[in-house]
């Protein structure tokens, strides 16, 4: 391999990190909901909306990462 | 990858006239038949739905309910749109996610892998969230980036970050629901190619790898039945949110 090509894999591998955060983000958001709808379970069930935005907002980050990560693998 | 591979049916290269019939293309005009013969199912208007019926309602009932609960008494002026988008990445993630690759000589293709096809849905949401923000209120729109009664040095401030949100959206709605199929479509074939040279190196390891890659196969195909649906949902949600900062202005 040569420089370049071994600096891309690294910089993908190090890409990647943002998806591991994102995975702790998503839990976050689906963990804090849990704990409000077992305080108040007649009202969850209007706050699902909410729910997947804030879901979206940090898969979104994610999902970034990983395309990052794509970007620096095959770009040329 | 092969299986994210457009190539032109009948012919072998893309080159020559500039139109082609390509397998993305015929994976499209599937998902339109499958939608098509869903919803023409459930269209008989029984006084009490069959089962068809029952499913098809509760389908549009759903869209229905996101644009009402979002946008509000206007809300059902979009949800043609809405409904539309929900169906069409709801249908091809799901088709795409069925195994036709066991019929030989087919080549199933997921068409919302490539983000050309949601690249297009998510600049038709915000163009028409554009020309209805537009339509409405004409250059009051412009309002949409200064929250109303906020101090004038904080508004130096937002009105930049509130356009930059609002010009990354097209880019973000997009992405979403590509980057969700690619992803898995490719986890679904690193894990399969491991199940394959399991099974080729013939020895115990190797069979014990390749059972403990296909449980996760199986684990991740449902997983990924899951994730179409709920970018679907995403969709129609995040779309519904958008038209009515355009109709509601805040």
């Amino acid at each position: 391999m040569t420089d370049l090509a071994s600096a891309q894999v690294i910089g993908a591998g190090l890409a990647a990190i943002g998806v591991g955060a994102a995975a702790s983000g998503v839990g976050t958001v689906f963990g804090s909901f849990l704990q409000g709808a077992l305080r108040n379970p007649a009202a969850a069930d209007g706050q699902q909306g909410r729910l997947f935005i804030g879901f979206a907002a940090a898969e979104l980050l994610g999902l970034m990462a990983f395309a990052v990560a794509m970007i620096i693998l095959y770009a040329r | 990858m092969h299986q994210f591979a457009i190539t032109p049916l009948g012919s072998e290269t893309l080159t020559g006239s500039a139109f082609q019939f390509t397998n993305s293309a015929l994976w499209m005009l599937i998902v339109l038949g499958a939608i098509l013969l869903f919803m023409w199912g459930g269209m008989k208007r029984q006084l009490v739905p069959g089962r068809w019926q029952a499913s098809v309602e509760a389908i549009t009932g759903f869209v229905d309910n996101i644009t009402r609960a979002n946008i509000g008494a206007e809300g059902r002026k979009y949800l043609p749109w809405v409904l539309t988008a929900f169906l069409f990445i709801l249908f091809s993630n799901w088709i795409g996610a069925m195994p036709f690759g066991i019929v030989p000589a087919a080549h199933p293709f997921t068409v919302t892998s490539q983000f050309s096809i949601t690249g297009v849905l998510s600049i038709t949401s915000f163009a028409i969230v554009l020309v209805v923000g537009f339509w409405k209120h004409g250059l009051h729109f412009f309002t949409l980036f200064v929250p109303k009664d906020t101090p004038f040095v904080l508004k130096l401030l937002i009105a930049p970050i509130e356009f930059v949100s609002f010009m990354v959206r097209p880019f973000s709605l997009g992405l979403r629901p590509f980057v969700a199929m690619f992803a898995g479509h490719i986890l679904l074939d690193v894990f399969g190619n491991f199940v394959v040279q399991g099974l080729n190196s013939h020895s115990v390891l190797g069979y014990g790898i390749s059972g403990l890659c296909f449980v996760f196969v199986v684990g991740v195909n449902a997983l990924e039945l899951l994730v179409g649906a709920i970018q679907a949902y995403v969709f129609a949600l995040l779309t519904a949110l958008y038209i009515n900062d355009a109709v509601n202005l805040h």
